[in-house]
């Protein structure tokens, strides 16, 4: 599903440059559930984001669904993008003058569908997250929970190979972040394939396997028993 | 382009910033305000100006005799000149081709009468060619011809004017008309647009002038137009060629001002012709300039509105938006607020003129109107304009990497 080998990146600071990733190897199955853990500065986000063709490695190869991801144009990463992949944001990144719907039916427009069929499309994975009687609200109008799902749906709606999550319940109470969790285990019990950024124990325990990041090195990469989350809801 | 779906995107955008937009759009409204207002009164002037020629052809050149100033070739100064039949026989042989139409005058006042009516009125005794010379436009009958120059026949071509005041409500054609106790014909009736003096005027054959008044062969005037090939150049070179010979002629010195005057309309018409295309030229500079000023609002706003949604650009790459989805929104974006702001502008300025046009002929502004030309032009400018203030926001746009929108969170 997913290889790295070798990854490197730095980032200039002034004269200097900062090693972030230091050769890291990784590689992931399908219907994997896998929680990228460190401490801030580990490189943990840096990782996050060239798996999401967001940044690109300065060494080494990335290989997602036998596709070698490199040298892309910015159009070809829009593709690859929108085709491979869903992003799930710590602060969900919803567009705040687009209601429920439209939001989630966004990387449908950019896949070129026809309106009727992203209103349909957009409107399942809606009531797949339970949300489908408040398809007509704002962000605003909407709690932290049901804004996170109402980003997860719009993450699910182009039926991404892999969904990324960069601290998905960063901003949410504990009560909520188990009911994200849960809807996380549940689609992961459905097949999809999840990489989870965090720093929360309890959030990398309910993932099947968690990788430690220090410094920019791969530290630790154990499969645990998980956590089912629905216990605590 | 025309994709509802991005048409969809823009107004949401617009709508969401609707008075950030209203007020970037208020310069473009502005210049074009100022321009289709500047522009109107400059037609006006034209018009104004195409008026005042109207009723003489533009390519006019009046030849006018009086008393010498100066002694030239032993002959004393107050001498009066006098031009005959043979001085318009010369200019016609002497120039040819470079005369389209050509007429001698010969002016009378005469007390005219039909039955009980009474009133004075001008003669002008003419050639055939003065009904071209003075765009006299023949509504009833005919105007005077050649047959009536060689017959000397008492016939005369009234004005309309002089129908309706000593024919009240009959019509006038083939009756007579007693012009100073001599019983004329008339065989037409003429509209001018020159105004009511004109049409109170009474054009008779020039031979039989001369045989009733004098029984001598002389000329008051003599008018001509010049071949309307001749740009203004070649035409004020003919027209003091013409004067020179006649000096010469009548023995008058070259640098006498008011024995033979020859007066030449395009002296004049070339001048307005230079001031009209200068207050154009100065009209476009102004609008021109106030736009490139909308132009630069414009922009600047569209940048600070691409740095305000830079997170939401960072969020739609995310998901899978091409740079060139991101440039297109961007710039139809300013070429939709360019344009309906430009349009605004544009009818607010076509409402004004019609508003306050009518007050302005005392400044001799006639009639000030916008043409469609500019109309189609102002949309073109706008359309250019709006994408030339949309490119480099656009540009901005598309470079935003979305790792950096997303990470201040």
């Amino acid at each position: 599903m997913l290889k790295i080998n070798k990854l490197h990146k730095s980032y200039p600071i002034g004269d200097s440059s900062l090693h972030v990733l230091k050769g890291i190897d990784l590689s992931v199955d399908s219907g994997e559930m896998v929680a990228i853990m460190g401490s801030s500065g580990s490189g943990k986000s840096t990782l996050l984001n060239i798996i999401g063709m967001l940044d690109e490695a300065d060494e080494g190869e990335y290989i997602l669904d036998n596709v070698p991801i490199k040298n892309l144009t910015e159009k070809k990463a829009a593709i690859y993008r929108n085709k491979f992949l869903g992003f799930i944001f710590q602060s969900f990144n919803l567009i705040n003058y687009k209601n429920a719907l439209d939001n989630v039916a966004l990387p449908l427009y950019y896949q070129g569908l026809k309106r009727k069929e992203r209103i349909e499309k957009g409107l399942f994975h809606l009531e797949k997250v339970g949300l489908k009687a408040w398809a007509e609200h704002l962000p605003n109008e909407l709690s932290g929970g049901q804004k996170q799902r109402v980003a997860i749906a719009r993450a699910l709606a182009a039926d991404p190979k892999l969904l990324l999550a960069d601290e998905p319940t960063g901003a949410l109470d504990t009560k909520t972040s188990y009911e994200i969790m849960a809807f996380l285990q549940q689609l992961n019990d459905e097949g999809k394939t999840i990489l989870i950024v965090t720093h929360e124990e309890d959030i990398a325990d309910m993932c099947k396997r968690i990788v430690r990041l220090v410094d920019g090195v791969i530290m630790e990469d154990k499969f645990v028993e998980q956590v089912r989350a629905s216990q605590y809801v | 382009m025309f994709d509802r779906d991005l048409w969809r995107e823009i107004f949401q955008s617009i709508n969401m910033n609707r008075t950030r937009t209203l007020l970037s759009g208020f310069t473009v409204t502005f210049a074009i305000l100022l321009f289709a207002i500047l522009f109107g009164i400059t037609n006006g002037l034209t018009n104004t100006f195409d008026d005042a020629f109207k009723d003489d052809a533009t390519n006019s050149i009046f030849i006018m005799s009086g008393r010498t100033t100066k002694a030239n070739k032993g002959l004393q100064a107050g001498r009066q000149i006098q031009f005959k039949n043979e001085d318009y026989d010369y200019i016609k042989e002497e120039f040819g081709e470079k005369v389209q139409y050509i007429t001698a005058r010969i002016y009378k006042n005469v007390n005219a009468s039909f039955q009980n009516e009474k009133n004075s009125y001008s003669v002008r005794a003419v050639h055939p060619d003065h009904q071209y010379l003075e765009n006299t436009e023949v509504t009833i009958g005919r105007y005077i011809n050649q047959l009536d120059l060689n017959e000397k026949t008492k016939v005369v071509v009234i004005g309309r004017l002089v129908e309706n005041d000593l024919f009240l409500k009959t019509t006038a054609l083939g009756k007579y008309i007693n012009l100073n106790g001599i019983q004329y014909k008339v065989v037409g009736v003429f509209e001018d647009d020159g105004g009511d003096n004109e049409e109170r005027l009474i054009y008779m054959p020039i031979t039989t002038a001369q045989q009733i008044y004098g029984n001598n062969d002389y000329i008051d005037q003599i008018n001509l137009t010049y071949n309307p090939k001749m740009g203004y150049d070649q035409a004020i070179a003919f027209s003091s060629l013409l004067t020179r010979k006649l000096k010469d002629r009548f023995s008058v010195a070259e640098s006498d001002q008011r024995a033979v005057r020859v007066r030449n309309l395009a002296n004049e018409a070339k001048g307005i012709n230079q001031m009209t295309s200068g207050l154009g030229m100065i009209v476009l500079v102004i609008g021109f300039g106030t736009l490139i000023a909308g132009v630069v609002g414009i922009s600047n706003i569209m940048i600070f509105i691409v740095k305000e949604r830079t997170k939401e650009i960072g969020i739609r790459k995310a998901l899978g938006a091409s740079p060139k989805s991101i440039v297109s929104i961007i710039l139809m974006e300013s070429v939709l607020i360019t344009l309906i702001a430009g349009f605004v502008g544009l009818v607010l300025g076509m409402g004004i003129l019609e508003l306050i046009g009518p007050s302005l002929e005392k400044f001799f502004i006639k009639d000030p109107k916008v043409s469609l030309n500019l109309v189609i032009g102002a949309t073109i400018t706008l359309i250019v304009a709006g994408g030339i203030a949309g490119y480099l926001p656009a540009k901005k746009a598309s470079r935003i990497k979305p790792i950096v929108a997303l990470r201040d969170d």
